[in-house]
């Protein structure tokens, strides 16, 4: 009797919990959505970039996501913490936007397999840790056509964060994008090993403008080049987000970086049971890497340039927008003089990751 | 060449500063860690000060006011209620670091005037050297200023010589009747209004707009060059050139392509900083008054 009791009442749980489950998701909730950032966004470069793109996901979405934010995360065991932390508050779905939240990442994504991760230009993914990046080189491209046009010294002055391909491809498509419009014109380039240093930017910029450079482009985050640029009459490029308002005389254009498609489409992904980290080879970019033709770049207004050097700007958007511009296309040549390779192939996008040279149109060596 | 040696200048600045104000402090017998905290409020409060009364000049008053704010939370936890000194200034930078951040959110995306340059009649008509030294800006000069201001004060006059006193041993200063709690708040204020100026200079001079953490460590650099300077003022002018002109000269080097990878030139001012520790610590053992006896030890009245 208490056998039979016992088994008509597991019997009468396990029907509740079926309709609880069924009930809970006919009325569906909004759909929990996780961001961890670098810093606070403040109003310009990459944070703010990011919550651009979220704030993209608020209006297309509404009330049907639930964001939580946390800024200010630094990246490492603080930021494991933090990611752990929206995982058990529930998150479905957590956007880490920073390269170095790859580790704590995937650590996390592996005690919570049910949850989705996607990790901002990371190069490694696992079953719920897809990969997002943005070709940034596509807008280096841009900039290099305008910096060919508009130098009157022939030199160019770039600053970079780390010698990492990331930086090497965008340097190279700089590269490739001025000699396509001015074969005299060389870069050199000034290594300030950090991301995020004002000071020693400025600095950078103020030795680049010593030593004959009038363009200045920049693979860091603060504004303070361009603003160096506008007092010494330099002209320069805004990273991440538009940066005129530093710099209204000396900014040509930003290379602008729009995050919020790619969110959307990985909600809507989820949303629809179709979330998937994609079958792109796994050490490098991921399933997601969009450029200008997939509108994850855009070009800020061409300004403080005339009208001729514009209208080629806009040739090389459309260019590489229609895929008439390949922009890594043979023959490639490092600026050693070796080859790379021959007329009529083109880099994939594994080489790419793999840059660590110059071509030709760099000064110097890449360092290590 | 002229140009470099400007960026070096004005690159060496706030190093100066911040490292002039923490000598005193020192020599009173504080050990006071917040300088990048000091100087992250001194930024943060010259560029609000100019966005709101658009004049330059009022950020130098901010940044000084800003830096004393700090230095005065400093001052309560660790003279009056003897915090320990190490944590406490630590604790300072911290705190500082997230208060300017959040004081200066408003801030973000602005932009400033820059400090003016005052070109000294005649002088700075003198070739070169007249561009270089004579056509600086007003935190430029001051700072020249405090240095010999300061030899003077601590070398020639009594309240310096009691300040050192006080530095070296409390105990004694204390029982010959001097007020140890009161020196040093005035030593460890004047170095918060130092570091002040020194991170208002950023704003106003350097990159003239606000973001979180600017500083990037340079109080850690200027607590270095205290120590570098082994508590002797003109040193910290040698010291503080010797690291901008290696910061520079590695940011040259890149630019012209020597062949040494930028990740040695960048640890260059560091690997300097060491060399210069390690020789004077060899000098102190032979003469050993250089460190003031009493510094970072809380002083208790009842002793």
């Amino acid at each position: 009797m208490l056998k039979f009791c016992k088994r008509i009442f597991s019997l009468f749980a396990l029907s509740a919990s079926v309709i609880f489950f069924i009930v809970t998701n006919s009325f569906a909730s909004p759909t929990k959505v996780g961001f961890v950032y670098l810093t606070t966004p403040g109003d310009h470069g990459w944070t703010y970039a990011h919550e651009l793109g979220k704030q993209m996901v608020e209006k297309r979405f509404g009330n049907d996501v639930k964001i939580s934010v946390v800024e200010n995360v630094p990246e490492g065991p603080d930021a494991t913490r933090v990611i752990r932390e929206l995982a058990k508050q529930g998150n479905e779905i957590i956007f880490t936007t920073s390269f170095g939240y790859m580790e704590p990442t995937l650590k996390v994504a592996k005690e919570f397999p049910n949850i989705k991760f996607e990790h901002i230009t990371g190069y490694k993914r696992s079953k719920n840790v897809a990969t997002g990046n943005i070709r940034f080189y596509e807008g280096r491209y841009i900039q290099g056509v305008v910096a060919g046009l508009m130098t009157k010294t022939n030199k160019i002055g770039y600053i970079g964060a780390y010698p990492i391909a990331e930086v090497i491809m965008g340097i190279n498509a700089f590269a490739q994008g001025l000699r396509s419009v001015n074969k005299d014109a060389s870069i050199s380039v000034i290594w300030a090993n950090t991301w995020y240093d004002p000071v020693k930017e400025a600095d950078a910029a103020k030795v680049h403008i010593a030593e004959g450079a009038d363009i200045l482009a920049q693979h860091t985050d603060s504004p303070a080049m361009l603003q160096i640029a506008e007092k010494n009459g330099a002209l320069g490029f805004g990273q991440s987000t538009d940066m005129s308002a530093f710099a209204p005389k000396a900014q040509l254009f930003a290379s602008e970086n729009n995050w919020g498609p790619y969110y959307i489409k990985k909600i809507e992904q989820l949303q629809n049971g179709k979330w998937n980290t994609g079958d792109g080879p796994d050490h490098w970019a991921g399933n997601e890497w969009g450029g200008i033709s997939s509108d994850m770049l855009t070009i800020s207004k061409f300004q403080n340039m005339p009208d001729s050097v514009a209208k080629k700007a806009e040739e090389a958007v459309n260019g590489i927008k229609n895929g008439s511009i390949k922009i890594f296309a043979g023959p490639l040549v490092d600026n050693t003089g070796k080859e790379i390779i021959p007329a009529g192939k083109t880099l994939d996008d594994g080489a790419l990751w793999g840059m660590n040279y110059y071509l030709k149109g760099v000064n110097g060596k890449v360092p290590g | 060449m002229e140009s470099l040696i400007l960026t070096i200048i004005a690159t060496s600045i706030p190093l100066l500063m911040a490292a002039i104000g923490e000598l005193v402090t020192e020599k009173s017998g504080v050990l006071n860690l917040g300088v990048e905290g000091m100087m992250l409020s001194g930024a943060v409060g010259a560029l609000g000060a100019v966005l709101w009364l658009e004049n330059p000049y009022f950020g130098i008053i901010a940044g000084a006011m800003s830096g004393l704010f700090m230095a005065c939370i400093f001052s309560v936890f660790t003279i009056n209620f003897m915090t320990n000194q190490v944590a406490t200034g630590l604790g300072l930078t911290i705190f500082a670091t997230g208060l300017t951040g959040l004081a200066g959110a408003p801030l973000v995306g602005k932009t400033i005037p820059s400090l003016p340059k005052i070109e000294i009649f005649l002088l700075s008509d003198i070739p070169f050297i007249g561009n270089i030294l004579f056509k600086q800006d007003l935190v430029a000069y001051l700072s020249i200023g405090i240095i010999i201001l300061i030899t003077y004060f601590l070398k020639y006059s009594k309240p310096g010589i009691i300040l050192r006193a006080v530095g070296d041993n409390h105990t004694s200063a204390h029982s010959v009747g001097y007020p140890v709690k009161k020196i040093r708040w005035y030593a460890t204020c004047f170095g918060g209004m130092c570091a002040g100026v020194g991170g208002a200079y950023i704003p106003l001079v350097l990159t003239p707009h606000w973001s979180e953490g600017m500083t990037a460590g340079r109080g850690w650099i200027a607590l270095a060059l205290v120590v570098f300077a082994s508590w002797i003022p003109w040193r910290i002018i040698v010291g503080a050139l010797i690291f901008g002109g290696i910061t520079i000269a590695q940011l040259v080097g890149q630019a012209r392509g020597w062949a040494i990878p930028s990740q040695i030139l960048s640890m260059m001012p560091y690997l300097a900083t060491i060399i210069a520790l390690t020789i004077i610590s060899s000098r102190i053992s032979k003469n050993n008054s250089v460190v003031p006896a009493s510094l970072g030890k809380p002083f208790f009245d009842t002793q």
